[in-house]
């Protein structure tokens, strides 16, 4: 098989899909030209993020590391939905093969440009080093 | 199991099976040996060669037996260049919409120092004989347009172009991988020089296939050692395996007219239900096109999750789309015929064979539906497009 049981289990059936209409934070990375777009949706509560729900238009394991990643920061305060890493999306799932690993990179990034937004909105300083630019050539984030 | 899937493989055939098991048990020989048990394999050697042969209209010196489709494309059209360089010729015509057999080949030969014209494409999928005329120069060396394409099926003008490079002198060779078996081909009439055949495509074995060369165009030979097929292609021959193909190419050469009046009607069937589905749309023209072949593009999703539910559902398909070929592009073709890159990896591609029923058409179509519907409803692009925020292509 393509995939591990896991990654069908969470494309078979997605974890919080859908939209959330009065998110605090919301990160859309990827684009339809690639085949791939995540929609990352937060609801954040006292620096907690309470609810957290995706829509992607892409592969089997582009909807997997989405459902994944949103189980992976439900109910985690925001210093530690930081720190998703993709390697903990792939961990969590058992494994991708080597040419899907860029969906785990997405689920991250869509998980990184949701809170990056709320803190945009609510004029939160942060430390923008943290957060892809996404400049590949100059990447210094370990994904 | 719905397989819809038979531009990839077919089931092989009952007949193609007891062939191999015939060759295996009973002639197992080596067909170069002198005594009469090694001229035995020979002659059934011989048998399948006169049978591939004539649902070819070729004769059986002509069929140089090899491992597949990719094998011979790489052997007609490396052939012709080299020949062509000795004549001073380095100019190739072919199609942006040809399999990798011969796109690859004809890429490695423009890095070797070779021109390469590519034919101009439009939605329908089919080249048109005056850009042909157009593209031909006093310096070429090969024609080579595919009979019908793997993935959206259509049908070239074979006739019309094998007609006018006999005219110009120009050898013409055609990839007929996907068109053996399932259209008419006479390479007299067609005026074709060199044609690659596959047999897995027409329930035949796979690892084994066949170039037509005709009579007195020069071959090269890529593997080098004894003297078996006319010394075109070193290596004991396959036989189980060739004699399998020969057995599926006569069966399905004498049933082409009944299968394409069944399965095309299967088709139709196929692309009406799918049209119902908003915002989808047929790849490549109507007609002419492979009996079986369906493709379609569905805005708003992508290919490989369409793919993987379907399979959910008990259907084989295939799609174009980058994610399941590994690479970051989606489908060549999809692209040459003009579709953008977010649609082309939203496409389908279902081939139906005389094993297949109304019943499974009904079945498609109905599965189609539903995961397309589902896909999208958890698609960002799809919600955009729906809000007007992106515009629909189609």
């Amino acid at each position: 098989m393509l995939y591990s049981e896991k990654v069908m289990d969470h494309f078979r059936n997605p974890r919080n899909v859908g939209e959330i209409p009065d998110a605090d934070g919301i990160g859309e990375v990827g684009n339809a030209k690639c085949g791939d777009i995540m929609k990352m949706y937060l609801k954040i509560d006292d620096g907690v993020v309470t609810d957290a729900k995706f829509e992607t238009f892409g592969c089997g394991s582009a909807i997997a590391t989405s459902s994944m990643a949103t189980e992976l920061i439900k109910g985690k305060p925001l210093s530690e939905a930081l720190t998703l890493t993709n390697k903990a999306v792939v961990e969590a799932l058992d494994g991708l093969p080597a040419h899907k690993l860029h969906c785990s990179v997405l689920a991250e990034e869509a998980v990184k440009a949701a809170v990056k937004d709320y803190y945009d909105k609510n004029n939160i300083p942060y430390d923008a080093t943290q957060f892809c630019d996404h400049d590949c050539e100059n990447c210094s984030l370990e994904h | 199991m719905i397989y819809a899937d038979n531009a990839a493989t077919t089931r092989t055939s009952p007949a193609a099976r007891q062939a191999v098991l015939d060759t295996m048990d009973r002639f197992w020989g080596n067909p170069s040996s002198l005594y009469a048990f090694g001229q035995e394999a020979a002659e059934v050697l011989y048998q399948a060669r006169a049978d591939v042969a004539a649902c070819l209209n070729a004769k059986p010196q002509e069929i140089i037996f090899t491992s597949g489709g990719s094998e011979a494309d790489n052997q007609a059209i490396n052939s012709a260049a080299a020949v062509g360089k000795r004549k001073g010729k380095n100019h190739i015509i072919t199609t942006p919409i040809e399999h990798h057999a011969v796109l690859h080949t004809v890429e490695k030969l423009a890095k070797e120092g070779y021109e390469i014209t590519y034919l101009p494409m439009d939605a329908s999928g089919i080249v048109k004989v005056e850009d042909v005329a157009a593209a031909i120069r006093p310096e070429t060396c090969l024609v080579s347009v595919m009979f019908a394409n793997n993935e959206i099926g259509t049908i070239q003008p074979i006739a019309e172009i094998g007609a006018l490079c006999r005219e110009k002198k120009i050898p013409f060779h055609t990839d007929a991988v996907q068109a053996v078996g399932h259209v008419p081909i006479d390479v007299e009439a067609m005026n074709i020089d060199m044609l690659s055949l596959s047999g897995h495509k027409f329930h035949g074995p796979r690892g084994v296939g066949a170039l037509y060369v005709r009579r007195g165009a020069p071959l090269v030979s890529f593997i080098q050692g004894g003297a078996q097929e006319r010394g075109h292609r070193a290596g004991t021959e396959n036989l189980p395996a060739i004699v399998g193909m020969a057995a599926a190419m006569k069966d399905a050469c004498a049933k082409i007219a009944a299968n394409d009046a069944y399965v095309s009607t299967l088709r139709d069937a196929l692309i009406a239900g799918l049209s119902e589905i908003p915002h989808g749309a047929l790849n490549g023209a109507t007609a002419p096109r492979l009996p079986g072949n369906v493709n379609f593009c569905f805005e708003g999703i992508e290919g490989e999750s369409l793919l993987l539910l379907l399979d959910d559902k008990g259907i084989c398909a295939s799609s174009g789309s980058a994610c399941t070929s590994g690479s970051l592009d989606p489908s060549h073709v999809l692209l040459a015929i003009g579709r953008p890159h977010e649609v082309a990896h939203g496409s389908l591609r279902l081939t139906l064979g005389e094993d297949n029923t109304m019943q499974d058409v009904e079945q498609i179509i109905a599965a189609v539906k539903d995961v397309v519907t589902y896909l999208r409803g958890m698609s960002p692009v799809w919600k955009e497009l729906e809000k007007g925020e992106r515009n629909y292509v189609i």
